[in-house]
């Protein structure tokens, strides 16, 4: 017999799987579980959308596209970073990635050497720390407060950098804790990084869920957009995470490496999405403002209802996720959800799955009709009556 | 139209304090709008909405495009009044088209609803002709779809 483990390169060896991965078997060996766990849109991707894929494959578009995409989606998506943010890429500075994910993970490859310190914002999506050390690099957290509402402030950023220092994640809004940098916030950020060699992977995949302000960008504020590889995509916004799109944009001479991992990894992102992205981010923003005004509704309900029950949370201004604390219930966030899963058949995700920030704290989804968000709060408030 | 409308046309049964939370305004402002717009007839009842199919398999529903002589005086409006006035009409509309009135009836049987339109409304006068359509299936109603739709997404997911 061989011995696998032996054969395994060192580095994916040690990577650990992603600690959701547990919950979600535990959730799936039960039956009539209602789930607040997911970090995808409950919307259908629009209509229209879908229509301009299936014509697409009606016209034979099945070949593969040229490697950074297809020039009408690269212009279409400068044009959107221009018309939201005001900042002009032209369409050679975007690469078409294979979701959002891709983005990140062709950022940090062709940025990180080992022993290259990266700065990652927690608590996080899953993915970028098991990223950097593939690279051989050195996850750096940079742990996030309830107090701050779970920005990122000056001081721990300063705090935090060496001369090992190669980059910054910095996720907003957030998954899991619905956080978002507003302009000051981030002109503080950019004071600190100005006149360093710090590079900052901004991934912005929420950017079209932010309620009550606009979206305020890194690249926005002076010469950032020099130092910033901006990660965006379909998923979120369009309700469109199973077609695997998303996108990079940033300057000339990073694209320039980014593809050549993109070329060899991927070749090029699936022909019938970056059709059906065309139609998406040129004739959905109605199908966007509606989704989000949903979300908005939902969010607030959320909000109040919980802080009613007991469970205390800060006001998240993007995304679709609250993270209240469960602190006052004396459990830990696993035990938190271990039991609410196995007593009242709920499922939520603990906020140490997304860093060890996120201890006391359990993420939310409300990516949910309402009507299915309100049964299963009271059954989170029948728990915790009964804790 | 208001937010708040919105909600309610889409669930009539948020409690005030949930409309208040999800369109950003006071309990005391939820209240007062509702009972303005009860007031002026904006609101004009609040109903569930039922899956016939389930409810009552026998239900039959028909729509009934009615042609009509208008009135010198008052139009359409006379004859549309006296048809809504019967039992089992649930809809009433003046169309733009090939016609002129929507009927929309309910009964419990087609032989009931054929007897209606034969005894009840041909015979009306300026009515000139109907042409009846059954409901076979109803697939979306009022924004929503009749068939439950099923979550394809895992429980947990990052
Ligand atoms: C913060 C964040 N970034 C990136 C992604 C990846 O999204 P996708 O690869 O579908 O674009 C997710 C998905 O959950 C996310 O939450």
């Amino acid at each position: 017999m061989m011995d696998y483990d032996k054969l395994i390169s060192k580095k994916c060896f040690e990577m650990k799987p992603s600690g959701i991965r547990r919950f979600f078997d535990m959730a799936n060996a039960r039956e009539g579980v209602i789930s607040l766990g997911v970090g995808e849109p409950d919307f259908q991707t629009p209509w229209n959308v879908r229509q301009a894929a299936i014509s697409s494959l009606e016209r034979g578009k099945t070949k593969y596209t040229a490697n950074s995409g297809m020039a009408e989606l690269k212009t279409a998506i400068a044009d959107k970073i221009q018309k939201d943010l005001g900042v002009t890429y032209d369409p050679s500075q975007v690469i078409v990635t294979v979701g959002g994910s891709e983005g990140i993970d062709i950022a940090i490859r062709s940025i990180v050497d080992p022993g290259d310190e990266v700065l990652v914002v927690e608590p996080c999506f899953v993915c970028y720390s098991p990223i950097v050390s593939l690279s051989g690099g050195v996850p750096v957290p940079l742990e996030t407060k309830a107090e701050n509402d779970f920005k990122l402030t000056a001081d721990l950023l300063r705090e935090k950098i060496t001369d090992r220092t190669k980059m910054l994640i910095l996720p907003f809004p957030n998954n899991p804790t619905g956080a978002v940098m507003d302009r000051k916030d981030l002109e503080e950020i950019a004071a600190v990084l100005e006149g360093t060699d710090i590079l900052v992977l901004s991934d912005e995949i929420y950017s079209a869920l932010t309620y009550g302000g606009e979206h305020t960008s890194i690249i926005q504020i002076g010469d950032m957009a020099e130092r910033t590889i901006l990660v965006n995509g379909f998923s979120k916004a369009y309700s469109m995470t199973g077609w695997r799109l998303g996108y990079v944009a940033a300057p000339a001479p990073l694209i320039k490496q980014m593809l050549k991992i993109h070329q060899y990894a991927i070749m090029c992102s699936p022909t019938v999405s970056q059709y059906a992205a065309v139609e998406a981010i040129t004739a959905c923003d109605k199908d966007v403002e509606k989704m989000r005004t949903e979300y908005d509704q939902r969010r607030r309900w959320l909000v109040k209802a919980l802080n009613g029950i007991g469970l205390d949370c800060f006001e998240p201004r993007g995304a679709f996720y609250v993270f209240p604390s469960i602190k006052r219930t004396g459990l830990s966030s696993e035990e938190f959800c271990e039991r609410l899963l196995n007593e009242y058949d709920v499922a939520v995700v603990p906020g140490n799955a997304f860093g060890d920030s996120g201890e006391g704290f359990i993420r939310i989804s409300y990516a949910y009709s309402l009507k299915h968000i309100m049964t299963a709060v009271e059954r989170i408030n029948d728990f915790i009556t009964h804790i | 139209m208001d937010q708040l409308l919105t909600l309610l046309k889409e669930n009539a049964r948020l409690s005030v304090s949930e409309l208040a939370a999800m369109a950003a305004m006071s309990e005391e402002d939820v209240k007062s709008k509702i009972a303005a717009y009860e007031k002026d007839g904006t609101i004009r009842g609040y109903q569930a909405l039922i899956n016939e199919e389930l409810a009552d398999k026998n239900a039959v529903t028909a729509f009934i495009e009615v042609k009509v002589t208008p009135k010198a005086e008052r139009g359409f409006d006379e004859l549309a009044n006296t048809i809504m006035g019967f039992d089992g009409v649930e809809s009433v509309y003046l169309m733009s088209g090939s016609f002129d009135l929507a009927v929309t009836l309910s009964g419990t049987d087609y032989k009931e609803i054929a007897l209606f339109v034969a005894r009840r409304l041909s015979t009306l006068d300026g009515v000139v002709s109907t042409s009846t359509h059954f409901l076979l299936k109803k697939y979306k109603d009022r924004g929503v779809y009749m068939d439950t739709e099923i979550d394809e997404r895992g429980l947990i997911a990052p």
